[in-house]
């Protein structure tokens, strides 16, 4: 039975970071569910406290302080569930994103079939492959075996055989495992997940169990050409949980008091996004954008069919590997001002020692949000590689990361999403100025109703409407007439030029009809028929945009020329 | 709010955990006095492996036979040519040890024998006295002396006579600054941004090298060098921080350990150095929380590597130059000068 506002109860979501534990405080307002405040405190699960539960009290001590509620009683233990004097909580949700990147070897049969979805399943939490196993390899027994130990993984994913398909290679790849991993003393023996043929579940768990703790999940590639994921996500979370409850100090004796297990942030994300696409425009689709300071996760959704992906790029410790995987100048391209390269590589490397480190000068605040936008570039350009069935056509895109809701002006965060995910297309930008998707997700697992609510309330900042027409124009050519006719009387006509990017004078939440005319062949919107388009939109924080810069967005070779048009970009911004 | 801190203290009294990643030997005694690549305990953290398919190699069908013809049990140690199974009836087959091993796995036809597997040695690091035995996992030691955290390790470690190359905290270490005398020293500079140096350093070659910063695009040839190098300050061209630099240039000619261990924020390794001094010092705290008095250091491009004091902790957010919103502290640097330093950007020092 889907949960109704009569059945109404405050939840408390609580996000583990690397940096920050937050405690966020959900509750019933005239009716209908609300994000009513956040609590912040500097997490204890890194050296030298080793315990989650010291940066969650003070995460709640400050919420307390905020809300002047009271959370936790004398002993310091959450009050659950709400009191006839108020105090406490009807319910609390985990997320965590905090802890050593997991290191996961993936098993398979057929390198492009089962593995690939092995792979795949593992790229939606923050991991890192140390090892792969299939069944075209080439490697002796023993070979296999020595490269299984030591890879010293945290979990190994096993798939293979789609349902009522192959069992004996199966069979062999869990043999070898149990052999590899029963010469080790049990404490380093890693956790095993099987997502494969699951008429062989039960034997291959019976026989695994012996050696390695091993759960199981549904098939995740059922048949040859079809890969589902997402049932095997219940099983991901526990086996992530119960490696971190060893892992993280004092995460277990929350996760007891918790109404659901305790979810990795980026499975949580996918979670809300996954959610929201199933509600909203299945032709549509929503884009999710979570900027951490190690990774960037990527979330596609439509219609209820998501694909969820971390990537290692980020504009913190994840800054080295941009720069291994980019050339520099693909990063100091979006500079506004001259930097040296020296400068430039520096900063980006210090920055992975010192993620916490926020800029504090025009120069090092570019760095980074050029940074972001290569960050997000090679996320982007990987996940549409791995799933070519989806493009970059969405609306909404929703995007979060201390990186673009710190930025001074709304317009830094949109101008970032912009250059780093180019869309096409009509699409809505937001920013989830309060980091509450994560929890939203979280919370999505007990109480259906409070995300959409909450969503609905204006929790999230909307950015403002973007329109990316493609046409292949020459630079400067009129290629679209614009004419916006407010609600309330009155319109302003915009001629757009290819390669510009223009803001429409639209007022934060002012309505206007907009009508778009083609001057040349452009197309305003994949999804949509070709010629003229009208259609209602709403101001945002940034009113309304029309990015006609192109699509791949090639910015001029020039140094000169290149840092002028990113200075008027800028200020068509005011920024 | 806690905050971690940042060693760097003239005199202090250290007391570190070297435990193995998995059980193994322990091969030092309560009190025993260690130096810095003395081995504490040693395991076999990869043990190699060779898979005997006895079915396959006796061509036996039969399952039955099987327990019949492995000759050997799980623990036995096998020379090379050891029989490891054989068949019976009228063509007889035997399986050899190739090599020799002990037996680790009898399952479903197959032997799994252990080989020649490489030690895994965990070292002292630092020079000290074994205070506390954890069996089978290392000791904890201690030592007193003069203490520098880093930020960066090239995750190697040694020790070697102190020399200083930095008159001043960026004195710039070149090629030609590095002669013959000091081999086998641990030296001391400001700031590197030639790869040549490094390779100078390594032909000496050196035993240790202590920088304020580097260059980033040094990266591959200070993580490959033979000798620890430790950056206190990290990538850029960044003074060594006023208090590192006073305690390494003033104790130059001690013996000095570097552990340029990779940090690791997650356990709290983190790659320092120690100069045995023979007083006590107390125990520095971990963490700390944040107040005023407290020295801190500067991080970040601006006013990077200066050292100063809180002097005080406003509680509203305030707008940096660029717009940035954060929440700051008053520091007074030591020639007086005040700064607003978004808390952030500070390292406590302690």
């Amino acid at each position: 039975m889907s949960p109704s506002i009569i059945d109404a109860q405050s939840i408390l979501a609580v996000e583990i970071g690397t940096v920050t534990t937050r405690a966020i405080l959900f509750d019933v307002v005239d009716g209908q569910y609300r994000f009513i405040a956040q609590g912040s405190a500097p997490s204890t699960v890194n050296a030298p406290f080793r315990e989650a539960g010291e940066g969650i009290h003070l995460a709640v001590n400050r919420l307390e302080e905020i809300t002047g509620r009271t959370f936790l009683n004398l002993k310091g233990e959450l009050i659950l569930p709400v009191q006839s004097d108020s105090s406490g909580v009807d319910r609390l949700v985990l997320t965590y994103t905090a802890g050593p990147v997991l290191r996961v070897v993936v098993a398979g049969l057929l390198a492009d079939v089962s593995l690939e979805s092995a792979r795949n399943l593992a790229a939606t939490l923050p991991v890192q492959v140390v090892e792969t196993l299939g069944l075209n390899d080439t490697r002796s027994l023993d070979l296999q075996m020595q490269a299984l130990i030591a890879a010293e993984p945290d979990l190994v994913l096993l798939a293979g055989g789609s349902e009522s398909g192959a069992s004996r290679s199966v069979f062999k790849l869990a043999e070898l495992i149990s052999l590899a991993y029963r010469v080790l003393p049990p404490d380093r023996r890693p956790h095993v997940l099987y997502a494969g043929n699951q008429a062989l579940a039960k034997k291959i768990k019976e026989g695994l169990d012996r050696t390695v703790h091993t759960l199981t999940a549904p098939n995740v590639r059922p048949s040859v050409d079809i890969e589902d994921l997402a049932p095997a996500e219940s099983a991901l979370s526990e086996a992530a949980a119960n490696i971190r409850y060893a892992q993280i100090g004092g995460l277990q004796n929350w996760a007891s008091i918790s109404s659901a297990l305790p979810l990795p942030g980026s499975l949580a994300f996918g979670r809300m996004i996954r959610f929201l696409s199933h509600i909203g425009d299945a032709v549509k689709g929503v884009l999710g954008v979570q900027l951490g300071s190690g990774s960037t996760t990527l979330a596609m959704g439509k219609g209820g069919n998501l694909a969820l992906e971390v990537f290692p790029y980020s504009s913190g410790r994840g800054a080295s590997l941009v720069l291994e995987h980019s050339a520099l100048e693909d990063i100091t391209q979006w500079l506004p001002m001259h930097m040296p390269d020296v400068v430039a590589r520096d900063y980006l490397m210090q920055k992975t020692l010192h993620p916490q480190v926020i800029p504090t000068t025009n120069e090092t605040l570019a760095l980074e949000l050029a940074l972001t936008r290569q960050a997000l570039r090679l996320s982007m350009q990987q996940m549409l590689a791995r799933h070519p069935l989806y493009n970059l056509a969405y609306e909404p895109i929703l995007a979060g990361g201390a990186v673009l809701t710190q930025a001074p002006q709304p317009a830094h965060a949109l101008l970032a999403l912009l250059d780093g995910l180019q869309p096409v297309g009509v699409t809505t930008l937001f920013l989830d100025q309060n980091e509450l998707l994560t929890s939203l997700g979280a919370a999505a697992q007990i109480n259906s109703l409070l995300p959409v609510q909450v969503i609905e309330s204006g929790a999230l900042l909307n950015l403002g409407t973007v329109i990316c027409p493609v046409s292949d124009a020459r630079y400067g050519t009129p290629i679209l007439r614009a004419r916006l006719e407010y609600e309330r009387g009155g319109e302003n006509v915009v001629e757009v030029r290819q390669g510009s990017l223009v803001t429409l004078p639209l007022q934060n939440g002012q309505v206007a009809n907009l009508h778009l005319q083609p001057l040349r062949r452009v197309q305003i919107d994949p999804r949509g028929k070709p010629g003229p388009a009208k259609f209602q939109i709403v101001g945002g924080a940034c009113g309304a945009v029309i990015d006609a810069r192109g699509r791949p967005l090639v910015l001029p070779k020039d140094s000169a020329r290149r840092r002028e048009m990113i200075k008027k970009w800028s200020l068509a911004f005011g920024i | 709010m806690q905050a971690p801190v940042t060693h760097i203290l003239a005199l202090t009294n250290l007391r570190r955990a070297r435990l193995l990643p998995a059980a193994g030997k322990v091969l030092v005694k309560q009190g025993q006095k260690v130096s810095p690549n003395d081995v504490i305990a040693e395991t076999v953290l990869h043990p190699r492996h060779m898979v005997f398919d006895v079915r396959q190699a006796l061509g036996i069908t039969r399952p039955a036979q099987l327990s019949q013809a492995i000759e050997r049990r799980v623990g036995d140690k096998v020379e090379v040519d050891d029989v490891l199974a054989r068949s019976g009836g009228l063509f007889k087959r035997v399986l050899r040890a190739p090599v020799a091993g002990q037996v680790s796995i009898i399952s479903g036809g197959r032997i799994v024998m252990e080989v020649d597997s490489p030690l895994f040695q965990l070292r002292a690091g630092l020079a000290g006295i074994i205070t506390e035995i954890i069996p089978e996992r290392g000791a904890i030691l201690e030592a007193s002396g003069a203490l520098v955290q880093g930020t960066w390790g090239n995750g190697r470690t040694d020790s070697g006579v102190l020399l200083s190359l930095a008159a001043t905290p960026e004195d710039v270490l070149t090629r030609e600054r590095l002669d013959v005398s000091m081999r086998g020293a641990v030296v001391v500079a400001g700031h590197c941004a030639q790869a040549d140096a490094i390779r100078a350093a390594n032909e000496l070659p050196l035993r240790g090298l202590i920088l304020g910063s580097a260059t980033a695009d040094l990266l591959p040839v200070l993580q490959t060098a033979l000798f620890p190098i430790l950056l206190t300050e990290g990538f850029g061209r960044i003074p060594m921080n006023l208090a590192a630099h006073r305690i390494l240039t003033t104790n130059e000619k001690r013996d000095t350990a570097v552990n340029a261990t990779v940090w690791n924020a997650f356990t709290g390794e983190r790659p320092e150095v120690l100069i045995p001094l023979p007083a006590a010092g107390s125990v520095p705290a971990e963490s700390v929380t944040l107040k005023e008095g407290l020295n801190v250091r500067i991080l970040g491009m601006q006013q990077a590597a200066r050292v100063g004091m809180i002097v005080s902790l406003p509680a509203e957010l305030v707008h940096l130059p660029n717009g940035v919103r954060a929440r700051v502290a008053q520091v007074k640097l030591e020639n007086d000068e005040q700064l607003a330093v978004p808390l952030c950007n500070l390292d406590v020092l302690e």
